[in-house]
């Protein structure tokens, strides 16, 4: 059996947190009923994103990409890679508005079906189906 | 002029036209927001939508003969800057989106009068015209990032325009919220793809990242960055099992969204899946290739028989739609899982005639809806004779769906067939043509109660209004006109094969 | 209605400093950590915390609901005319040495600042007519159910 590489490890820190942060919300998107702990686990599954994007952005010393006062780039400084940084702000204002839109939606469910408990939304959704059938499948002869 | 002093030459009207493709839109939208004018609305909408088919139109005419249009956003260099690029793949995607939007919207006037309060009428207009841009720059964009980002604002105004549906029915909510999460979901795993993509090239323009793909071959980087975007973007397509939110979004949307959404949105996923899969990977890789042989391949040929067959036991004819169109992307994704030229060939067709065969179904549906209040199969029952264009229109699709020779659809399965006897996958044919049987029942059922069962008595029902009737007849006349006249389709869509199919090069 | 005195005096002392911190951030953005999103944020947070201590009302009396739907669309308008001035001096689309050919780092400059105002007026109208959508719902619980 071989030994665990822990350099390996340790040096990609970043994935593993990356990895453990990205399953934690996607297991609350999928495992809770609550319809706002689902969109909880979405923001925290994007945050993920957001962090692996800005952990590949980092250069080995680099510090931040700025330009000084004087506009006078040294060459010598090493910079870390701003682009991934640009790029998340993009993406944090997508995860901004789903969250925004997702929970006005929710505000809006809340209003029609009085529950925000994905259980509860199916049983009526349910009964509904159901009544569309009794309705709509009489002359067709079929039954649901 | 100031211009001549720094040697730039001025660009010209055409040389704008990529970018134009997307501003005309997307300055209209937020332009009849801030009009506030209930009455300009639509105006500006249309003539937005009219504007950009003829763009895309001309785009599409450049490009034909297999050349590509660069256009360099904010004068920045391809690969460093944003790249606009239109070969003939996308320009006939762009022009199938413009074309959809322009006829739809005259259809969505009278339809929307009826299905949503005019209180909502100019921010619906907006997100309308918000999601069709978002559409188009999809479509038309070269850099990675830059389509999840359309991607988002394409679908974060489809989640608006579906959940309008709640007037009608309080379901559009759940659908649109679910659709929410999937395409999230979709579009995070799409994001995290390109993450490891720009991680293994640093680039994110797509003819360069195939570029470096092509040089360093498969690695492991790459090969999860595959899986990710396949993922991403088949939650998009609607890719069979992970098609769960489409039913019941195309159901309680609005019906003229629905008939857009339907001809245009999963349509432009696919465009990316194929770009992805042909141009910036190389299909030469063993991954790819098992990828699409063991897993997109199966999956298709279940999308085409199990969604057939729920879509048979529908009772209601816009959900039995939606379930066809899941069924049909499985045509789609056959046709690229052949990983040859003809395959993907069918695929690119039958995207287009898919498109202009499920807007004419729809828009049927909407005018059922907007006359006698519902799509059930007995609402609608005996309203073949009461409105005579409608059923004959849904005639039309319908056969189209099929794949009846003579109409659009029939077109595209049958190079589908070639390209799967071209692989001697005899048994794949087979299936291909058992599996438009399930369509002939599922169409049968609907022709059957719109024109064998009686009418209801003291039935209201009259015709739908013009306005309804002559864009439904448009896409069914372009359906026949399609099935008839295949040099366009056919040579358009063998251009667009072979730009994808030969990689990076085809992106040069 | 009148409890709270101390978070009514220091709201209404924090508020200045808060627009002005803002506009520090929107129109340093160019060449120091900071721009539209961000300074649109911080714009939105003194409507917002406004609204929170002197209740909804107050806070659309200052700002009306249609002022900020049209402050939202305004922004994009602002940001794309940019683009469409240079697309029709004959550059491409958002190319800000269109601005002032004659010195392109000065039309870069000027270009950043024009976006990136429109940003910000966007970015504050969608903050604040998120905030106005979800607190001018009517509640179906009311606050001592919790």
């Amino acid at each position: 059996m071989q030994a665990i590489d822990w350099e390996f490890v340790v040096g990609h820190i970043n994935y593993w947190l990356f990895i453990v942060l990205m399953m934690t919300g996607f297991y609350i998107v999928v495992a809770k009923g609550n319809l706002v702990k689902k969109i909880v686990g979405l923001n925290i599954f994007q945050t993920a994103v957001f962090m692996l994007y800005i952990s590949i952005g980092k250069v080995t010393g680099g510090t931040a990409p700025i330009f000084p006062l004087d506009m006078n780039v040294d060459p010598a400084v090493v910079y870390s890679n701003p682009l991934p940084h640009v790029l998340i702000l993009t993406a944090i204002v997508v995860g901004i508005a789903t969250t925004s839109l997702g929970l006005a939606l929710i505000v809006r469910i809340r209003e029609e079906y009085g529950t925000i408990e994905e259980d509860e939304i199916l049983k009526i959704e349910k009964e509904m189906a159901l009544q569309d059938v009794r309705q709509h499948s009489e002359v067709i002869g079929e039954r649901g | 002029m100031a211009t001549e002093t720094v040697l730039h030459t001025a660009l010209t009207l055409v040389d704008q036209l990529p970018a134009l493709q997307i501003l005309v839109s997307f300055i209209a939208a937020p332009l009849i927001v801030v009009l506030g004018s209930r009455r300009l609305a639509w105006p500006i909408a249309f003539a937005a939508s009219a504007l950009s088919l003829v763009i895309a139109a001309i785009l599409l005419s450049q490009v034909l003969d297999g050349s590509i249009i660069s256009y360099r956003m904010g004068g920045w260099a391809p690969p460093l800057g944003i790249e606009y690029r239109v070969d003939a793949a996308n320009a006939f995607v762009l022009f199938l989106v413009a074309a959809i939007s322009t006829v739809v919207l005259p259809y969505a006037r009278t339809s929307f009068s009826k299905e949503i309060s005019t209180r909502h009428h100019t921010a619906f207009y907006a997100a309308y015209l918000l999601c069709f841009s978002g559409l188009l720059g999809v479509t038309i964009t070269g850099d990675a990032f830059n389509v999840f980002v359309f991607l988002e604002v394409s679908s974060l105004s489809t989640y608006v325009l579906i959940a309008q549906g709640a007037e009608r029915d309080k379901r559009a909510l759940t659908a649109a919220y679910d659709y929410l999460i999937m395409g999230t979901v979709g579009a995070t795993f799409f994001v995290i793809g390109i993450g490891f993509l720009y991680m293994a090239t640093g680039t994110l323009n797509l003819a360069d990242i195939a570029d470096r793909i092509a040089e360093q071959g498969s690695n492991r980087t790459i090969r999860a960055a595959f899986a990710f975007i396949v993922v991403g973007i088949g939650l998009k397509v609607a890719m069979y099992p992970l098609h769960r939110w489409l039913p019941n979004a195309y159901t309680y949307a609005p019906s003229a969204v629905t008939a857009f959404l339907a001809a245009t949105a999963t349509k432009v996923a696919v465009y990316v899946m194929l770009r992805f899969i042909f141009s910036v990977f190389q299909p030469n890789f063993l991954f790819e290739f098992n990828t699409l042989e063991f897993i997109i391949l199966p999956f298709a040929l279940i999308a085409m028989f199990a969604c057939s067959f729920v879509a048979i036991f529908q009772s209601d004819f816009k959900m039995m739609l939606a379930f066809s169109s899941v069924a049909q992307i499985g045509y789609i994704l056959l046709g690229i899982s052949f990983l040859t030229e003809t395959g993907v060939t069918a695929a690119v067709a039958h995207l287009f005639n898919h498109g202009i065969t499920k807007a004419t179904l729809f828009m049927a549906v909407g005018a059922y809806v907007f006359t006698a209040n519902g799509s059930y199969y007995d609402t609608i029952q005996g309203l073949g004779r009461r409105m005579p264009l409608t059923s004959a229109a849904v005639v039309v699709g319908g056969l189209s769906l099929i794949g009846v020779p003579g109409t659009a659809g029939f077109i595209s399965k049958w190079v589908l067939v070639q390209g799967a006897l071209e692989k001697g996958w005899w048994p794949v044919a087979i299936l291909i043509v058992a599996s438009s049987l399930l369509a002939v029942i599922y169409v049968w059922r609907v022709i059957e109660v719109l024109y064998m069962r009686p009418t209801p008595e003291n039935c209201e029902v009259r015709e739908a209004p013009m306005s309804m009737v002559v864009p439904m007849w448009i896409a069914a006349l372009a359906c026949i006109y399609f099935g008839l006249n295949t040099d366009l389709t056919l040579s358009a869509a063998q251009t667009a094969a072979q730009g994808l199919m030969s990689g990076s090069a085809g992106m040069r | 209605m009148r409890h709270h005195l101390i978070l009514r005096v220091i709201t209404k002392l924090l508020i200045g400093s808060i627009m002005l911190f803002a506009l520090y951030v929107q129109f340093h953005g160019d060449y120091s950590p900071g721009g539209g999103f961000q300074a649109g944020v911080i714009m939105a947070v003194a409507f917002i915390i406004y609204g929170v201590v002197f209740s909804l009302d107050e806070a659309q009396r200052v700002l009306p609901p249609w002022v900020v739907h049209k402050m939202a669309a305004l922004g994009v308008l602002i940001y794309a005319a940019t683009g469409v001035y240079s697309l029709f001096v004959g550059y491409g689309f958002l190319d800000y040495t269109a601005l002032s050919p004659d010195y392109p780092e000065k039309g870069q400059h000027y270009g950043i600042l024009l976006v990136e105002l429109g940003v910000g007026v966007t970015v504050t109208g969608v903050m604040v007519t998120i905030y106005y959508a979800f607190t001018s719902r009517t509640p179906i619980m009311d606050d001592e159910a919790w």
